[in-house]
């Protein structure tokens, strides 16, 4: 039977997706608890529909809150005053979010298909995981605090416990041991070469977009391959291997030749990443204002002759910037329109970060 | 025994208690579900057979979602309602039950006494049915698309009701509306020569002015501002009668609600209180003691940027518990100013319980927090007030100046934190648009989201609508006339015509 709520939320997803209800999209937020929070902590996304009513702007807003601290210091922001009018008697519990969690939730969230490595190298390594409690096991894995737990219990319910002098004995039976999980993991090695153009169009805004897209490409990628290098390349004209920091943060000016990357990581793979033995995955971003159309031909060829060939998919990000968004990509969709190892999205904002994730590992490659 | 049977036993218990301890409630039905049927029943706001929205489907996804990674849980939905329905989750502990079973007879009692609830539909959960039904035939009809937009309008502006109006006799009484045609002021008699001095001249003319105005205000449109939009759109709009049907739903349904917004701190304190004294004094066991504590600190667990309402409500209430328990009150309390005659103070009153079953029967939370929340109260529960700090980009604690806690709290529960939104006048212009009214209390709306909920009134109001409001420092008039935005100064004409916010009497 179809519940009543199925219905619902059906037509929740069809709105954020976009199907239906156009109007509303404007007002799906949910773009904070996308990203990194701290180290690895993360908040779920979870979009949400707010509809516009008369209310006050946020930053305006003071608040009272409840703790210790001097004056100045800073506010953990939590504005939520919850649901209209229910009284559902719920708390909160912040959990850690390993990465890998992160993936998978990334991965359920989106769709995305386990990646099929190509080559022989097809080995399978177990690794364990700790992944729950069970009362036999070595000591040196012993839960202390379930133990304490359970000691603390049984003392109460037997009336061995004295409040004036409160020690906690455990005995065998209160014993609490972790325990695992064993998992295949493919043994694979991978590269990620990230090309990014930093011509005088591409602004801090476009920049963060292909971070954020950086960083959840790499978390879906190392849940699917043992051991990921990354290689950051920038270009506007001429092109150069740099680190992640100084990718991120250069801003150059100048035109801007999409072909210098290309040329560029091809080098870099014939010198360093023998195709037979590695997973190779070239990700290039940029607001797609190529120089001229020579240069967009020379890209093909190289694309064609050199990289196809040897890449498992070959990815490309359309940024938008102040300037709009310029050629490149249609010139690309155009010749490659049929081909599968050629994966082309749009990114004009944040919020589309999360579908041109899918554009490009949706096709398990 | 099955777990519905040992419930079942703890629930007669439990209720036993309760009854022992003066709580007064309607019958209580408890249902047991599964988590995934209590989330889509708290989806629905505690009603299973509410109309079809896609908000509830959105609320259903985030708890869903919360529960699947272990970030957050229902352990229990209570509705006001006569009989009251409570919703336990199946697989929680049974310490658990009986904490959530003890905190719902705490809710049940506090839905039938407080006098805020007193004009609460107590026969909701029929009556949200109906409504369902009634949307499920319209949407049959004119086309679901049509029909929830149409509800989406009517949403975005149900925060524009007056909670104060049940209790309330508002607006004109007969009497009031048909004088005025052609009175003269009234003179005192005297005679011919002494009639200048008796009634100067320029007293008549002050109170001729004053007759003018009050003239003018009766032909005004509605005579007085009015707090309830959305009555006057059911009113005044020229809707059909399923989108005036469908208004008044969600109006309904918008009032049903806002006691219990009205209401937060107490509701959750009270409860919280019961479910405290209950478990700690009566049917706690020994090897249920650490459980209890786990559970029972999390749902009273602060954090910095936030007030916990369960928190506050129950520590509350315990202080006036303890202070009318020692005869902490009255002026000869307030006056004394021998600090250790005020730290050993004890009369012996014992008047704590009685004290709190008064409070709980006649206070919401504005009143709760300015009559009983001392600044002794505020140091030992380490409130603080905190801001937005331009320069750093975050909020950060601002002061912890007792009198700046409590006037920001009551700031923020004062019409739930919103901004005051009146029915300025329905012909404005005299081309029969809605001019609404924003009272200044100091905080600029947004303007954004202030432009699209307009967006909507137009589709209801189908003729131009505007806005007053404070933008910049400066006084402005919003518009939208179906088409375009338009944001315009205050003529002088109109600043007569619309009452400002300083020279507004209430």
């Amino acid at each position: 039977m179809v519940r009543k709520i199925d219905k619902d939320k059906a037509r929740f997803d069809q709105i954020i997706r976009g199907r239906i209800k156009k109007d509303l999209k404007k007002y799906i937020t949910g773009r904070e608890m996308i990203g990194r929070k701290g180290r690895n902590i993360i908040s779920i996304p979870v979009p949400q529909i707010d509809l516009p009513r008369f209310h006050y702007g946020d930053n305006q807003k003071s608040g009272v809150g409840q703790g210790e601290g001097e004056q100045g210091t800073p506010v953990q922001g939590d504005d939520g005053q919850g649901a209209a009018g229910d009284q559902p008697g719920q708390h909160i519990l912040e959990v850690e979010v390993t990465l890998e969690e992160l993936a998978k939730i990334l991965g359920e969230e989106l769709e995305l298909p386990n990646i099929k490595p190509k080559g022989k190298s097809r080995i399978m390594a177990a690794s364990g995981r700790y992944s729950g409690i069970r009362r036999i096991g070595p000591e040196s894995l012993r839960h202390f605090k379930r133990t304490y737990r359970q000691a603390l219990k049984r003392q109460i319910s037997m009336g061995d416990y004295d409040i004036d002098n409160p020690i906690i004995v455990p005995i065998n039976d209160d014993k609490r041991y972790r325990s695992w999980t064993e998992r295949q993991n493919p043994d694979n090695n991978a590269v990620i070469i990230y090309m990014m153009d930093v011509s005088g169009s591409m602004g801090r805004e476009q920049k963060e977009v292909v971070r954020l897209e950086a960083f959840w490409i790499d978390t879906w990628l190392r849940s699917q391959y043992k051991n990921l290098e990354r290689r950051f390349i920038v270009h506007d004209a001429a092109a150069k291997e740099v680190d992640e920091h100084t990718f991120f943060h250069i801003r150059e000016s100048g035109g801007t030749k999409i072909s210098s990357a290309l040329v560029l990581c091809n080098q870099l793979i014939e010198e360093k990443f023998l195709p037979y033995e590695w997973n190779i995955y070239p990700f290039h971003f940029s607001d797609g204002d190529n120089w001229s159309g020579r240069d967009t031909e020379k890209c093909i060829d190289v694309l064609k002759d050199n990289l196809l060939p040897v890449c498992n998919v070959f990815c490309y990000g359309q940024v938008k910037s102040a300037y709009g968004s310029g050629q490149f990509k249609r010139d690309l969709d155009k010749v490659f329109n049929d081909d599968e190892r050629v994966i082309s999205s749009d990114i004009p904002d944040r919020d589309a970060i999360m579908d041109s994730i899918k554009d490009f590992l949706g096709k398990g490659k | 025994m099955s777990i519905e049977a040992e419930i079942r036993r703890i629930q007669v218990e439990v209720e036993g208690y309760a009854r022992e301890y003066g709580l007064d409630f309607f019958e209580t039905i408890f249902e047991i579900l599964e988590f995934d049927e209590l989330n889509e029943v708290a989806a629905y706001g505690g009603f299973p057979t509410r109309y079809p929205h896609w908000r509830f489907g959105m609320e259903y996804n985030q708890l869903a979602k919360g529960y699947a990674y272990g970030l957050q849980k229902i352990y229990e939905m209570v509705i006001n309602n006569d009989p009251c329905y409570a919703y336990l989750l199946k697989c929680n502990h049974l310490v658990d039950q009986k904490i959530v079973i003890a905190h719902v007879y705490g809710h049940c009692d506090f839905f039938k006494n407080n006098c805020w609830f007193s004009k609460t539909d107590r026969k909701m959960m029929d009556n949200m049915a109906n409504h369902g039904t009634r949307i499920r035939q319209f949407a049959e009809r004119f086309g679901q698309e049509t029909v929830e937009n149409f509800v989406d309008c009517c949403l975005s502006l149900d925060n524009l009701i007056d909670p104060h109006a049940p209790f309330i006799q508002r607006g004109e009484s007969a009497s009031s509306r048909d004088d005025g045609g052609d009175r003269e002021v009234m003179k005192l008699r005297a005679k011919g020569y002494m009639d200048r001095y008796i009634n100067p001249i320029e007293h008549i003319q002050k109170e001729r002015e004053k007759l003018k105005k009050d003239k003018a205000r009766k032909m005004r449109f509605p005579s007085r501002e009015q707090k309830d939009v959305l009555l006057f759109l059911l009113y005044y709009a020229p809707l059909s009668r399923w989108q005036q049907e469908i208004l008044s739903i969600m109006r309904e349904e918008a009032y049903y609600f806002s006691p219990q917004m009205q209401t937060k701190i107490m509701n959750e304190g009270w409860a919280s209180y019961w479910h405290s004294t209950i478990m700690t004094e009566k049917i706690l066991r020994d090897s249920e003691v650490v459980d209890y504590a786990d559970h029972h600190s999390g749902t009273l667990g602060t954090r910095p940027g936030r007030l916990n309402p369960y928190k506050i409500g129950i520590e509350l209430f315990r202080d006036i518990e303890d202070r009318w328990n020692r005869g902490r009150f009255g002026k000869e309390w307030e006056d004394c100013d021998d600090l250790y005659e005020k730290h050993t103070w004890d009369k012996h009153l014992g008047l704590g319980r009685e004290k709190i079953f008064e409070v709980r029967r006649t206070h919401n939370d504005v009143t709760f927090i300015d009559n009983f929340m001392t600044p002794e109260f505020m140091e030992a529960q380490k409130l603080f007030v905190y801001q937005f700090n331009p320069r750093t980009g975050q909020h950060e604690i601002a002061s912890r100046d007792t009198r700046k806690v409590k006037e920001s709290i009551l700031y923020s529960l004062t019409n739930f934190g919103q901004p005051y939104i009146y029915v300025n006048n329905g012909n404005f212009r005299n081309r029969g648009e809605l001019l609404l009214e924003h009272k200044w209390t100091g905080l600029e709306l947004q303007t954004d989201h202030a432009a699209d909920t307009m967006r909507n009134l137009q589709v209801i109001w189908k003729r131009p609508v505007h806005i007053v409001t404070v933008l910049g420092g400066k006084q402005v008039i919003l518009s939208y006339d179906g088409k375009e935005f338009k944001k315009s100064d205050v003529s002088r004409a109109e600043k007569e015509e619309t009452p400002t916010a300083a020279e507004t009497t209430q």
